[in-house]
């Protein structure tokens, strides 16, 4: 019923109209372009920001941790009938291996949602150089198990990126406080009545103050022995490919392992609330922004309108429906926001180049094409919404009476 | 009433209230009855607020009556949809009204193609040439492409004769067509009138207040207070269907 040979005549007409109102044209136009670039810069600035701190976050760490669970008192059930009080001290927590770490480590390397898995001996020591003594954390790596999870080759500051062999590698804070360079001996010394010489083969930083001052990678056998873990691991780090699916396969993982799983997401909560409430105040942005444009549209359409109360008027008389005068109408919303849009993206990716090129420089925004499609169909179907309350009213016109009105 | 062919336009019982429903409710058309022939060239004549427009618009099918019947080429149009009556109304209907009324934003031979664009889309070789022929039949064959802001009066009301009969109508109907021009515009133009009724066969009904005008047409119809008063033929040549109502 409806062809394209009549759609021609409505689109003829409608940009026709557009045409002869060509200042109220411009103006509308370029009050959706100004939303629209709004809208494109503030959601690519806050993907752009969002990512450039997740991906800092996640640059030193793992996004799913597994551990043994703690251990707990078993009480024995007291006989029925009776009233047991219990006074308990929580247990104390030593270090100790994950059970059967090579097969869960071998079952994880299988699991297809994993991009990397590496099991590894993390504990407490002192670091001694002469009278200095530092508390640090010993972290017993397989060298390319762990680049997979934490690229340390990216943060190497002077030195080589090897462990083992009485060869170790420390943060760049514990260097300077010790005052040891590459090349330097240090003494480590666990409370296990342990204690080795090692080398220090490289110095890293990672740009977080508290793993600057405290790690020491060492070889995993190394880290062992000083821990008095012989052939055992304490943590299992692994990578996913979904950050943002990182506490479904967390949970996942924990049930295959029966063990305890934790996500980035779970240890940053504090950082991912702030960030959702970054994202919910943007998207309020965008809202208000695209209302007032909404609006926009529809009020001059409306003007639009009552000035061709007459001119409906005679097409109705020379054969126009009603619907067709409807789609006339839309049509011009959809004009409207479609221009408008193309050349807000058009300012939208002139800011960005501006931020990008002359801004802080702190980070890189990128706008994604898949933005540019979704806000180009967002505004447009917006402008066709908009434009329906005054198409409806210049679709209901008598023409009796609209051809009459002066 | 069983005559189809020979007559364009039936009116029975024709009666048209406005506020209906409402304390100042009030009847404009009392029953009108009237039957158009295929080539009449009738004037419809009255005082000012007789219901003469009102007749106008009903015989266009722009406006409803309250009651009655109006058969256009033997087809009743009680009961048609919006559509169904735009459909009839774009196929048997010419409009010409007083204030010329084109559509601004188009050239002269886009608003005379206006009525066939609406109904068919973009309009072929035939239809150009067709608005080629009715552009030089008025005069302007020149002045294609102007806007009707670039025409005179004159010029802008052929351009809206010429448009009223691009469909073929079967009647033409035209609202004071010469009430705003000077009268040897007013004569031009009404001779085109006179011309399309002989050369094409259209039936002519226009309402008037020139009473020159009307002495010059074939019928004069005349309407007082929502009443026709009197229904008169001049000239019997030319006015196959005309009758006498009452």
């Amino acid at each position: 019923m409806y062809s394209p040979r009549r759609f021609w005549i409505e689109w003829t007409l409608a940009i026709g109209f557009l045409r002869e109102g060509r200042a109220q044209s411009l103006m509308i136009m370029v009050g959706v372009a100004v939303g629209v670039a709004v809208i494109v810069f503030i959601t690519a600035l806050i993907q752009g920001l969002q990512a450039n701190i997740i991906e800092r976050t996640l640059g030193t760490q793992a996004h799913i941790r597994l551990q043994s669970p703690d251990e707990v008192n078993v009480l024995l059930p007291a006989a029925a009938g009776t009233v047991q009080l219990v006074q308990e001290d929580k247990r104390a927590q030593r270090l100790r291996s994950i059970n059967n770490w090579q097969q869960v480590s071998a079952a994880l390397d299988q699991l297809p949602v994993l991009t990397a898995v590496s099991p590894l001996v993390s504990g407490p020591a002192f670091a001694r150089r002469g009278a200095a003594l530092e508390s640090v954390a010993l972290m017993g790596i397989n060298v390319e198990r762990y680049q997979q999870i934490i690229p340390l080759d990216r943060y190497m500051v002077s030195g080589l990126l090897r462990v083992g062999a009485g060869d170790a590698m420390i943060g760049r804070l514990l260097a300077d406080n010790l005052g040891v360079r590459v090349g330097s001996k240090l003494r480590l010394e666990t409370g296990e009545q342990n204690s080795a010489v090692v080398n220090i083969a490289g110095i890293f930083e990672l740009g977080v103050r508290e793993l600057d001052s405290r790690y020491v990678y060492l070889d995993l056998e190394q880290a062992q022995s000083l821990l008095n873990l012989p052939g055992g691991v304490t943590v299992i780090d692994m990578t996913v490919a979904d950050i943002f699916d990182a506490d479904s396969v967390a949970a996942q993982v924990g049930r295959l392992t029966s063990l305890d799983a934790e996500s980035w997401i779970e240890t940053n909560s504090q950082l991912m609330n702030a960030l959702s409430a970054q994202s919910l105040s943007t998207n309020m942005i965008i809202v208000f922004v695209a209302i007032s444009v909404a609006f926009g549209i529809a009020s001059v359409l409306s003007v639009s309108v009552v000035q061709r109360t007459r001119e409906i008027g005679i097409l109705r008389a020379t054969g126009a429906t009603r619907q067709q005068i409807l789609r006339v109408f839309l049509i011009q919303g959809a004009v409207f926001s479609l221009l408008g849009s193309v050349v807000g993206i058009a300012v939208s990716y002139g800011l960005v180049w501006m931020f990008n090129s002359f801004g802080p420089g702190l980070f890189y925004i990128p706008v994604s094409p898949a933005l540019v499609m979704l806000a180009i169909v967002l505004a447009t179907f917006t402008g066709v919404l908009a434009a329906a309350l005054p198409s409806r009213r210049a679709a209901g016109l008598d023409p009796v009476v609209a051809i009459r009105y002066v | 009433m069983f005559d189809g062919v020979s007559e364009v336009l039936r009116l029975q019982a024709l009666r048209k209230s406005y506020n209906i429903g409402m304390p100042n409710e009030i009847e404009v058309l009392h029953g009108i009855d009237l039957v158009i022939g295929r080539s009449d060239f009738a004037a419809l004549i009255g005082p000012s607020g007789s219901g003469k427009s009102t007749l106008l618009n009903l015989i266009g099918l722009l406006d409803r009556p309250s009651s009655g019947e109006i058969y256009l080429l033997g087809q009743a149009t009680q009961g048609l949809d919006d559509a169904a009556l735009t459909a009839l109304r774009g196929n048997a209907i010419g409009f010409v009204f007083q204030f010329h009324h084109l559509i601004q934003a188009f050239s002269a031979i886009d608003n005379i193609l206006m009525p066939l664009m609406l109904a068919e889309g973009k309009p072929d070789k035939a239809a150009l040439q067709r608005a080629r022929e009715l552009l030089a039949a008025v005069g302007l064959e020149k002045l294609a492409d102007r806007r009707p802001s670039q025409l005179s009066g004159g010029q802008q009301q052929r351009v809206a004769i010429a448009r009223a009969l691009i469909t073929e109508p079967a009647l033409l109907l035209a609202d004071e067509p010469t009430g705003n021009l000077d009268t040897q515009t007013a004569g031009e133009v009404f001779e085109l009138f006179r011309q399309f009724n002989r050369e094409r066969g259209c039936a002519v009904l226009l309402v008037t207040h020139d009473p020159r005008l009307s002495a010059t047409c074939d019928r004069t119809i005349d309407l007082v207070d929502g009443r026709i008063v009197s229904d008169v033929v001049h000239d019997t040549a030319g006015s196959g269907g005309a009758t006498f109502s009452e």
